[in-house]
C-alpha cells in the first residue's frame, strides 16, 4: 500500500519537475500526492506499456513524434538527439536518474528516526538530517516519530468502563493519561502487531493490578503518586517483556473519584469534617475567653491585693466605702431610725416608682 | 544502428515480461513476515521463520527466489498478536461473581504447522480464544473472591498461561501473555450492593468524625475551666479571707448598682430598707 502510494508520490513530483525542464531546479520532495492529474503530461513521466494497447498503428507513432518534437523544440535543440538516437532512451535515462535521486535522499526531521530496510530486512536507524540510502526496490526508509505521546483513558463521565475495584472492594472511578515515546524504533516497528493499542491494555490491566492493592482511602487521596510510579513501573516492565521498543515516561491520574451513584455519602464525610471542626473552632474560642479572663481577674485581684498587704485596714475601710457609696448613690434610701417601733412602709408609693421606672427606661 | 533500439514497442514488451517473470521468482520478507513457500498446495519450506533472541538485521528477512508460478508463498505474521476475550462471569469459591475482561498476546513461532493446522491468523485466534476462556473460568473459580481481584500476586496469570499455551502448541504458536484488563462487579445486585456498602461505611464515618469533633471540643472547654480555676486559686489562695470581702464588694456593685450590666435600668429599682445599727451608718449617728 505503502509502497504504491510513493510510488505516485514520487511520479507526480517528477511530472512537476517536467514542466521546468528535465534539470529543474529540485524543491526538495515536492510530491505530494494530488499531482496526477495536473499539469501538462509530458512523455517521460509516462511508463513504456502505456502504450502498448495501440502498438504499432501509425496514429500512435505519429503522436509519438510529435510530442519528441515539441520536447525537442522546449529543449532547444542543443541537447541529446542529434546523434539521432531515439528520445524516449533519455526520457527514460532522466526518469531514472530522478528516481534515482528522490528514493536515494531522505530528509529525517528533528523529532524523528529512520529505519532503512534492505530487501525488507532490517539494515540500520539513522538519525535526524538528510540520509543517503540505496533506490527505492533496494532499500526503503520508515519513519517513526521519537518524541513524547500522551495517551488519555478513561473519561470524565461514569462509565462502567473506567471502574477500578480496590482491595477492600471498593469502585473508583479512574481518569488517567500514560506519557510514552518510542526508545527503539525497529523494535517499535517490527515486534507487536499494533503497539498503540497494545500500550492501551497494558496501562489498563497495570493500573487495574495496582489499585487492586491499595484501599479505597490510599486510592482517593494520599496514595495516587504511589500509584502513578507503580503503574509506569508494571507498564515498562511488560512492555519490555514483548520487546515493544517503547519507554514510559510516566502516568498521571487526572482524577481518582468514587463513582457518581456513591457520591452523595463522601460528601456528607465532606460535611461532618466540617462540622467537627467548626466545634473545635468553638470551643478553643471559648477556652481562649474562660482562661483571658481568669487571667485577668486574678492579675486585678493580685493588685488590690499588694495594696491591701501594706496598709490592711485603711484598704479594706476605702473599699468598703466606696462601695457602698456606688451601690446607696443609686438607690432608694430609707432609714429608719427607731427600733423599737415598728416602721411604716408606704408600699404602693414603692411600688408606684418601681413601675415608673421602667418605662422611663423603655422611652429612653 | 541497433534494429532493437528502432522498435520500442518490442523492448517494452519484453521488459514487461521480464518485470512478470522476476516478480513471481523474487519477492522481498520484510521484518514484519514469515513466509511458508507453498508449492501446489504442499508447503516446502520456511523463510524468516522467529527464532528467540534474534537480532534484527541477523534474521531471515530479506531477498528470497522461489520457482516462478510453481510456488507460491503464504504470508504469516511474525510479530506479537494481540487476542481479546469476551467478557466472562466468574464465580468464586466464596460464591461471589466478578465480571473478567483478558486479553492475551501470543506469537507464531512454527509456521509451518500453523499453516497445516489452521492457514490463517484469524482463524488461530478463533480456536484459542474459547479455550482462553474456559483456561480461565477454570482457574479463577478455584479462588477465593479476595484472591481474585489480584491475581498477578500468586501463580494464578502463570497457571492460565501454561494451560492456554498447552492448547497454543498444537497450532504452532507461543502465548507470551494473559493479562487482565478489567475486573468488574456484574451490573445489577453485586454492584448495587457494593455502592450500598461504599453509602453505609462513608455514613459511618460522618457520623464517627462528627462524634470525635464534639470529644474533642468538650475536652477543649473543659481543660478551659480547669485552667481557669487553676489561676483563680493560685491568686485568691492567698488571702481567702480578703477575697471574700473583695469579692463581696464586686458583688454588691454588680447587683444593687448595676456596674458591667450595659445600659441596664440603673439600680434595677432596688430599695433599700437601713437600721441605723448598719455599720455604714455608724458615723450618722454620731456616735463614738
Amino acid at each position: 500500500m505503502r509502497a504504491i502510494f510513493g510510488w505516485g508520490a514520487r511520479l507526480s513530483a517528477m511530472l512537476n519537475e517536467n514542466k521546468g525542464g528535465p534539470w529543474g531546479p529540485s524543491g526538495g520532495d515536492g510530491g505530494d500526492g494530488d499531482g496526477d492529474g495536473k499539469g501538462p503530461r509530458s512523455p517521460w513521466g509516462q511508463p513504456p506499456r502505456r502504450r502498448r494497447p495501440g502498438g504499432g498503428t501509425p496514429s500512435n507513432i505519429a503522436s509519438l513524434e510529435d510530442f519528441l518534437k515539441k520536447s525537442r523544440d522546449r529543449f532547444g535543440g542543443g541537447l541529446p538527439g542529434s546523434d539521432g538516437r531515439p528520445y524516449w532512451l533519455y526520457g527514460l535515462g532522466v526518469f531514472l536518474l530522478l528516481w534515482l535521486v528522490f528514493t536515494s535522499f531522505h530528509q529525517v526531521g528533528a523529532q524523528d528516526k529512520g529505519v532503512v530496510t534492505l530487501f525488507g530486512a532490517y539494515s540500520r536507524t539513522v538519525g535526524p538530517g538528510i540520509n543517503l540510502t540505496l533506490p527505492y526496490p533496494l532499500e526503503d526508509l520508515q519513519h517513526v516519530n521519537m518524541q513524547t505521546r500522551t495517551l488519555p483513558i478513561g473519561s470524565a463521565g461514569a462509565r462502567d468502563d473506567d471502574l477500578v475495584l480496590t482491595r477492600d472492594r471498593n469502585i473508583i472511578d479512574v481518569t488517567y493519561t500514560v506519557r510514552w515515546m518510542v526508545r527503539d524504533p525497529q523494535l517499535y516497528l517490527y515486534n507487536l502487531e499494533n503497539p498503540d493499542d497494545a500500550i492501551r491494555e497494558v496501562a489498563k490491566s497495570a493500573m487495574r493490578a495496582v489499585v487492586a492493592n491499595v484501599s479505597l482511602n490510599d486510592a482517593i487521596g494520599p496514595g495516587r503518586g504511589d500509584i502513578e510510579a507503580r503503574v509506569a513501573l508494571g507498564m515498562q516492565q511488560i512492555l519490555d517483556r514483548y520487546g515493544a521498543g517503547v519507554h514510559i515516561d510516566g502516568v498521571a491520574i487526572k482524577q481518582s473519584d468514587p463513582p457518581a451513584a456513591v457520591n452523595e455519602a463522601f460528601k456528607k464525610v465532606t460535611a461532618a469534617l466540617q462540622d467537627a471542626q467548626s466545634d473545635r473552632n468553638n470551643a478553643q474560642a471559648y477556652a481562649q475567653q474562660v482562661i483571658a479572663r481568669a487571667q485577668g481577674d486574678a492579675a486585678a485581684f493580685d493588685q488590690i491585693y499588694a495594696q491591701y498587704k501594706l496598709a490592711p485596714e485603711v484598704t479594706r475601710r476605702r473599699l468598703y466605702y466606696e462601695t457602698m457609696e456606688k451601690v446607696l448613690s443609686k438607690v432608694d434610701k430609707t432609714i429608719v431610725e427607731s427600733p423599737g417601733v415598728t416602721p411604716y412602709l408606704p408600699l404602693p408609693a414603692l411600688r408606684k416608682r418601681a413601675q415608673a421606672q421602667p418605662q422611663e427606661g423603655a422611652a429612653r | 544502428m541497433n534494429p532493437a533500439l528502432r522498435n520500442p514497442i518490442a523492448i517494452a514488451f519484453a521488459a514487461i515480461l521480464l518485470l512478470i517473470l522476476a516478480g513471481a521468482t523474487f519477492a522481498n520478507v520484510p521484518e514484519t513476515k514469515q513466509a511458508v513457500i507453498v508449492r501446489f498446495g504442499q508447503p516446502q519450506r520456511v523463510v524468516n521463520q522467529y527464532r528467540p533472541g534474534q537480532e534484527l538485521g541477523h534474521t531471515g528477512a530479506g531477498l528470497i527466489a522461489r520457482w516462478p508460478f510453481l510456488e507460491q508463498i503464504r504470508w504469516i505474521d511474525k510479530r506479537i498478536l494481540s487476542m481479546e476475550m469476551e467478557r466472562q462471569q466468574v464465580l468464586s469459591t466464596d460464591q461471589l461473581r466478578l465480571q473478567v475482561d483478558a486479553f492475551a498476546r501470543f506469537r507464531i513461532v512454527d509456521p509451518l504447522r500453523m499453516y497445516t493446522t489452521v492457514k490463517t491468523e484469524q482463524a488461530l485466534t478463533d480456536q484459542l480464544r474459547p479455550i482462553l476462556g474456559s483456561a480461565l473460568r477454570n482457574e479463577l473459580g478455584k479462588r477465593h473472591f479476595a484472591e481474585l481481584l489480584s491475581p498477578e500476586r500468586g501463580q494464578l496469570m502463570n497457571n492460565i498461561r501454561l494451560a492456554l499455551n498447552r492448547a497454543a502448541q498444537q497450532y504452532g504458536a507461543e502465548i507470551v501473555d494473559v493479562r487482565i484488563k478489567q475486573a468488574d462487579l456484574p451490573e445489577g445486585t453485586p454492584l448495587e450492593s457494593a455502592y450500598q456498602s461504599m453509602r453505609t461505611a462513608r455514613e459511618q464515618e460522618a457520623t464517627s468524625i462528627r462524634a470525635q469533633g464534639y470529644k474533642q471540643a468538650q475536652i477543649i472547654r473543659a481543660q478551659a475551666d480547669a485552667e481557669a480555676a487553676r489561676v483563680y486559686a493560685a491568686a485568691f489562695g492567698k488571702d481567702p479571707e480578703f477575697y471574700d470581702f473583695y469579692r463581696a464588694m464586686q458583688s454588691y456593685r454588680t447587683t444593687f448598682a448595676g456596674e458591667g450590666q450595659a445600659a441596664n435600668e440603673q439600680g434595677g429599682g432596688t430599695s433599700i430598707v437601713l437600721s441605723p445599727e448598719n455599720d455604714y451608718l455608724r458615723e450618722f449617728r454620731g456616735r463614738k
